[in-house]
């Protein structure tokens, strides 16, 4: 029996008007408010769950809602209407307070853009959590140093974000997630920023990663290859609607319907190459470094 | 000519309104004038007790040590040796005394509000006209309030500069807070910080360069002020500048003049090389 570690059910966010006078029940109205941008509907009516220790993958284009529908999740953006449950909180009826601790314990997330502090250390950003949660100083710094060490930055402690690479900055995002040692993370497009070389090789290291702690992965993408490499499950997204849900195999099997058969064609080769490299991949060992 | 029965003045209202503050809330100004006045007075002697070769090695070594340009530093430190040449030094500290006393309220006053502006978009949507008027209104004109209701004196002279000086920093604070990139505040939500630890640890921070802007266009326009102060009986430069007008003495007014700019060109370049070490290392 698997638990589920997210579990969404009909969730809406719609930019634009107040929360109350989004008009939900009358399609038409919506629409006509679409029509006029008066109102921006991101994420419409998507409900999916994820199991503990699951890769599940979103993908979709530029514009298709991926980052509202992440950001909903740890209520960055406040979700317009529907329930989100999360290592069996319902994170949609947490009050302030308990949204902060949530957000402390319970689920991490990595950027696109790493969000890293400019002004902090790398130490003192991969401690930056727990600084927040009032961890003792040499308890924190032991710890982002152990995280150091297994995302392959150890001596890079003293310099700033500004001095790395893009690659050893979204490492340094990664070390930050998992500090807390959270069970779920949710990364948002986190090797678009970076060139293909560098991207594959982080992509190995997060398969690694995970065989090693088996966390849950909510991972958002745009690139079709990556979420076939990475994704136990995969959802196709389109203008805010979930349009198919499945293992990669599935999709690219039995795509439901010409948007997703746009994505997938020519990819199914590719797809058995990936899968002979992913044998590979078990003997490999985890972290490489990347000093570009 | 505007017809001379149509006079119609409000003079005597506003003498009565002011005495009737004044008697009323006399505990109050009279408090407000005593912790002005023995504040500045503390500043003043200290600043009276240091020799005046420490003043040109320490605006020599700051100056070198936050922008490291040696011929800067040297200028700079000389340039005060004209002050003192000029038999100006003591107006010269006088005249700081007054400037660092009303920076310090200004500060004091300032931060705070710029951070509640930031934080509150009514609050500034009400600040903004408040600051805008502030700052087209000219400088004479904030002699006259403080005058009303504290006479002739440096406390007055101290206080039309805070007032006259402190857009800027409030300004500055806001728009440094504001500016902060929203994906780094998100990150830091993101990690649980509430709202208090992302004003302490990320937008404070972050907007240091910007809020060391203002305090130093703050302090350039309390010096500006200063001056103008000294016809409420500030003392200081000023005072000697308001004489040579007076006693048409082009001479001596120039050599307070050129004074009250040496001070200007230290002070600007000391805060302004000390704004740039808070600024967040980049590549
Ligand atoms: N704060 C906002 N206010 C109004 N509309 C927004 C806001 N944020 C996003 N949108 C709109 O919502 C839609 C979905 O945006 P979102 O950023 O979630 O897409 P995405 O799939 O992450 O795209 P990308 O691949 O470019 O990151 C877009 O049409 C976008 O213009
Ligand atoms: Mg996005």
């Amino acid at each position: 029996m698997t638990q589920q570690a997210i579990e969404v059910k009909g969730l809406w966010k719609v930019y634009g008007p107040k929360k109350e006078n989004v008009p939900l029940d009358q399609p038409d109205k919506l629409s006509k408010m679409e029509e006029s941008r008066e109102a921006v509907v991101a994420v419409r009516d998507v409900s999916f769950s994820v199991n503990a220790g699951e890769v599940f993958v979103v993908m979709g284009l530029s514009g298709s809602g991926k980052s509202t529908l992440i950001r909903c999740l740890m209520r960055l953006v406040e979700p317009t209407a529907g329930t989100i449950k999360m290592n069996g909180e319902e994170v949609t009826s947490l009050n302030n307070q308990e949204l902060t601790q949530f957000r402390r314990n319970s689920a991490a997330m990595v950027f696109q853009h790493y969000g890293l502090l400019p002004h902090r250390t790398v130490l003192e950003n991969v401690s930056f959590g727990l600084n927040l949660k009032k961890v003792p100083r040499k308890e924190r710094e032991e710890r982002a140093i152990e995280l150091l060490n297994t995302v392959g930055l150890d001596g890079w402690e003293a310099y700033y974000p500004a001095n790395l690479s893009g690659g050893m900055q979204q490492r340094v995002g990664i070390a930050r997630a998992l500090a807390s040692d959270p069970p779920i993370l949710l990364m948002d497009e986190p090797f678009s920023g970076l060139d293909p070389l560098i991207r594959r090789e982080m992509q190995e290291e997060m398969v690694a990663l995970h065989e090693k702690t088996h966390k849950t992965i909510f991972f958002v993408t745009h690139d079709l290859d990556e979420g076939i490499r990475l994704g136990d499950r995969m959802a196709v997204m389109r203008d805010g609607l979930f349009v198919q849900v499945g293992t990669p195999e599935e999709i690219l099997e039995n795509p439901a319907d010409d948007y997703v058969a746009r994505f997938v064609e020519d990819k199914k080769e590719l797809f058995q190459e990936a899968k002979k490299e992913h044998g590979d991949d078990e003997n490999r060992e985890g972290m490489t470094e990347d000093v570009s | 000519m505007f017809p001379e029965t149509w006079e119609f003045h409000i003079a005597g209202w506003i003498n009565d309104f002011t005495n009737w503050l004044l008697t009323t809330f006399t505990a109050f100004f009279d408090g407000l004038s005593g912790i002005i006045l023995s504040l500045l007075l503390n500043i003043h002697s200290g600043l009276e007790a240091i020799p005046w070769w420490v003043y040109i090695l320490a605006i020599a070594l700051t100056s070198y040590f936050t922008t490291k340009k040696i011929g800067l530093s040297v200028v700079l430190s000389l340039l005060p040796i004209a002050v003192g040449l000029f038999g100006l030094w003591d107006l010269a500290i006088e005249t700081i005394a007054i400037v660092l006393t009303a920076v310090v309220i200004a500060i004091l006053v300032g931060i705070p509000n710029g951070v509640l502006m930031a934080e509150f978009n009514r609050i500034e949507g009400l600040g903004r006209p408040i600051l805008d008027a502030m700052q087209t209104m000219p400088s004479f004109v904030y002699l006259i309030p403080t005058m009303m209701l504290f006479g002739l004196g440096k406390v007055p002279a101290v206080l039309a500069t805070v007032v006259y000086a402190v857009p800027p920093v409030i300004r500055l604070t806001n728009l440094g807070l504001r500016q902060v990139s929203q994906e780094v505040q998100e990150a830091a939500l993101a990690y649980g910080a509430t709202r208090f630890q992302l004003l302490k640890e990320v937008r404070i921070p972050l907007a240091m360069p910007s809020i060391l802007a203002g305090v130093n266009q703050t302090t350039m326009m309390a010096l500006a002020m200063v001056v103008i102060a000294s016809m409420i009986g500030g003392g200081g430069l000023g005072y000697e500048v308001l004489v040579s007008i007076n006693r048409i003495d082009v001479g001596r007014g120039f050599e307070a003049g050129i004074s009250v700019v040496i001070l200007a060109i230290v002070i600007d370049r000391l805060t302004q090389g000390f704004a740039k070490r808070f600024e967040p290392p980049s590549n």
